[in-house]
Order: C-alpha cells, then structure tokens, then sequence
C-alpha cells in the first residue's frame, strides 16, 4: 500500500469544535513540566492580559490530532497508520490558545512526497476561535514507512 | 513581569539551559493529557515487537517541555510566536532509571525592527540530539 499522491490539496471539512477548558490546560502544563503562573493560576493570567489561564505552545497539537484522525480515517488515504512516524511539527501563533476558547480546525494537505520507500505527508491544520479569527496554525510532517 | 530587552542581547547568546528528568511516569500523564495513546509510549512489549530499542517518550513530550526554559525566559507563553521542531532520535525512557534532556537555548537571530528573536534549542539524550532545527520566535515587544 503506498499513499495516495491525490490528496495533495485535499482540505477536510472542519473539524467538531473543541471547547478548552482550564484544568485540561493545567492538566497539559503539569504534563510538559511549564511552570509559567500563565499556565497555572487564573488570576496571574489576568494580571497579564488574559481572559484565563494560557495553553502552553505545543497544546495546539491536541486540536491537531482531532483533524489528523479525521484525515487518517479517510478510506482513501493509503496512509498505514502503524507505519507511520511523526517527522516534524510546527505552530504559527496569531495569538496563544487561552481556556475558554472553542476552536475549529480545517486541515489541508499540502505536500505528498515519495523518498524512496517511504512517503512524507505534510498536513496543515488552521486552527479558529469562535469568531473564525486565526489563532495557530499547526503543520505537521508525517513520514509513512515504507517496505523496506 | 520584565521582558527581555533586545537591545541586550547578542547572536549566540545562551538565554536559558534546563535539564529534565523523564520517568515512565512522565510518559504515562503526557499520553493522557494529550490524548495520545500509541502503546509504544508505555508498553515494553509492544515497543519491542515493531523493533524499538525501548518504550520511547513521545515526540509532542520533548517538543512541549523543550520550549519552556524559553517561556520562561521571555515571561509569557503569548510570546511564542513560531515553534518548529524536527524529530530526529527517539528519547528511549528506561523503565527504572527515566532518560535525562537537557535543553540550552541559544539567540539565533535577532529582529530588531519586529521586536523578535529566534532562539534555537539543543535538545540533548544520552549525548545526542534528538531535535533538529529546534527554533522559537520569541516576540519581545513591550506590548503583545
């Protein structure tokens, strides 16, 4: 099975939307060891501007993952999923994700390429707040194995 | 809260270094905070049946833990305007004795006109790094 070079450009409807709540946000904090009181204490995040306690970066990758299933479950992807290895990852902040916030995510694939036996899939995932304002966009490289 | 002032810095300089220790309990909060369950994050049996050296720390773990000595350097993870990372080696998390990464952020570029940096990161395990281009646009600005 090899992936299929035709969801090149393919963008996936948008995603069920993902309401944050601040205990999963300190939950995801306590798990990447952030110490930052933006993460943890509500008021030291009002005291800075905020509406409540801020996600640390790489929480995006949890509205990420809802888009990637998505796109893996597709019938005609040719993606195996136990072959596949994450390769690299990206967020491009418009502003940081805050508890609260209710976010969409529009995934795109924007690159299939074949090196050698494997496949490197490149999908990027636009992430949205309740207004349709960008917040981040996630882009994520996954590198499908292939026989070797 | 003091922001760092640009004007301060220079090309090379090291902002923030860290050490952490993962322990498989590390792996198991991360897999359940973040809703990734992929079995080789926890299993010795199932990491060793797809040919791993060992139960590994999940990627997403040493990309989010990596990026905090420089949250905490710039004061406010709302400064994070960019976060790239390369996945390169696998962080083998021993079942008794953990794995320990090291982090140093380095300024890789400044920005003065935008009121941003690059910082890079080394991201080290067991002598190696694990992280290619590790980079964080860090905005400095007074106001967000």
């Amino acid at each position: 099975m090899s992936v299929n070079p035709e969801l090149q450009g393919r963008t996936l409807p948008a995603s069920a939307s993902y309401l944050v709540g601040r205990e999963k946000v300190r939950e995801f904090s306590r798990a990447v060891f952030a110490q930052s009181p933006l993460n943890h204490d509500p008021e030291a995040a009002i005291a800075a501007g905020y509406a409540d306690v801020v996600a640390p970066p790489t929480f995006a990758v949890v509205v990420q993952e809802h888009a990637l299933a998505e796109l893996l479950a597709l019938p005609d992807t040719g993606i195996d999923f136990a072959r596949v290895v994450h390769g690299d990852q990206r967020f491009s902040f418009t502003r940081p994700i805050v508890a609260g916030d209710l976010l969409t995510a529009t995934l795109t694939v924007t690159s299939v390429k074949t090196l050698g036996a494997h496949s490197m899939v490149t999908a990027e995932s636009r992430i949205v707040d309740a207004s349709g304002d960008h917040v981040v966009t996630a882009i994520s490289t996954l590198v499908v194995r292939g026989d070797e | 809260m003091s922001i760092p002032q640009i004007s301060d810095l220079n090309v090379g300089d090291i902002v923030a270094e860290r050490t952490v220790e993962l322990s498989r309990d590390s792996l198991v909060r991360y897999a359940g905070a973040s809703g990734d369950f992929n079995p080789i994050h926890y299993r010795d049996d199932v990491a060793a049946s797809v040919g791993l050296p060992g139960v590994l720390a999940h990627g997403m773990l040493t990309m989010g833990l990596a990026v905090q000595p420089v949250v905490d350097w710039a004061g406010d993870p709302g400064r994070v305007e960019d976060y790239q990372v390369r996945f390169t080696r696998p962080v083998v998390v021993d079942p008794q004795s953990g794995a320990t990464v090291t982090i140093a952020a380095k300024i890789g570029q400044i920005d003065a006109e935008a009121q941003a940096v690059r910082v890079d990161l080394t991201v080290t395990y067991a002598e190696q790094t694990v992280l290619g281009k590790a980079q964080v646009r860090v905005r400095l600005a007074e106001s967000l």
